[in-house]
């Protein structure tokens, strides 16, 4: 009874299946690029519809070649890319934070500013924090105070 | 022409779509960090387009381009945010 399936016409309909879901996450993504109003919302939209839909069509391919290297390098593929994706999104969004790059103007912003005020602050309880190495090489003398 | 061919020109077809619209991002990008991030969309668009292009030619030696081209394009996105980081300080 087995012996009557064609293999490779099943492999194929799957790997057509998870292609074809793997492109409609990347075209929602990048009309989510060109559409959203605002550059975090668009770093969101990329970091999650463009590594999944990534993932589904390589994991399409490695299962349409049928070998273990292959299915083995589409692994590495998608473990590299779903460790990288977040940090460079983080890295990114930490960098436009500091540029002030603007926030949509219905973003609600309670967290970040109470986030900000706290940096300030802290800012301006320890804004010189080479004193005492600047005491200490001029020869004065250094107080306690750390 | 099958069905498996007919799904995978498809899928080129889109991803080229989608190329042309990040493309279009990159150029009207209002600020540096939104052309890193479509930069980001442009590496990741290129690498779908190389696994289905493995699919049509079955030759599995694109598959180390991939590999190569996923490893650069997240130093490339790292490197261009450092220097960003940099020259604003």
């Amino acid at each position: 009874m087995e012996s009557n399936i064609d293999w490779l016409q099943v492999r194929e309909i799957i790997s057509c299946v998870l292609i074809l879901i793997g492109v409609g996450f990347m075209l929602t993504s990048t009309i989510g690029l060109l559409k959203f109003p605002d550059f975090y919302i668009r770093m969101s939209a990329i970091t999650k519809g463009a590594t999944l839909g990534l993932g589904l069509i390589l994991l399409g391919m490695g299962i349409y070649f049928d070998e273990p290297g292959t299915l083995l390098k589409v692994l590495a593929i998608i473990a590299f890319t779903f460790l990288t994706a977040p940090v460079a999104a983080h890295v990114i969004g930490r960098t436009a934070v500091q540029n002030n790059i603007p926030f949509w103007h219905r973003t609600n912003m309670t967290e970040f500013d109470k986030y900000l005020t706290q940096e300030h602050l802290n800012q301006y309880i320890n804004h010189d924090r080479y004193k005492n190495v600047k005491a200490a090489e001029s020869g004065d003398a250094v107080d306690g105070s750390e | 022409m099958s069905a498996f061919e007919v799904t995978l020109t498809i899928a080129m077809v889109v991803l080229s779509l989608c190329l042309v619209l990040t493309a279009i991002r990159f150029a009207i990008g209002p600020s540096l960090p939104d052309r890193i991030i479509a930069f980001d969309l442009i590496v990741a668009n290129v690498i779908g387009i190389i696994a289905i292009y493995t699919e049509f030619t079955n030759n599995q030696n694109f598959i180390d381009v991939a590999i190569i081209l996923s490893l650069f394009g997240f130093l490339g996105s790292i490197t261009f945010s450092y220097y960003l980081m940099r020259i604003n300080k």
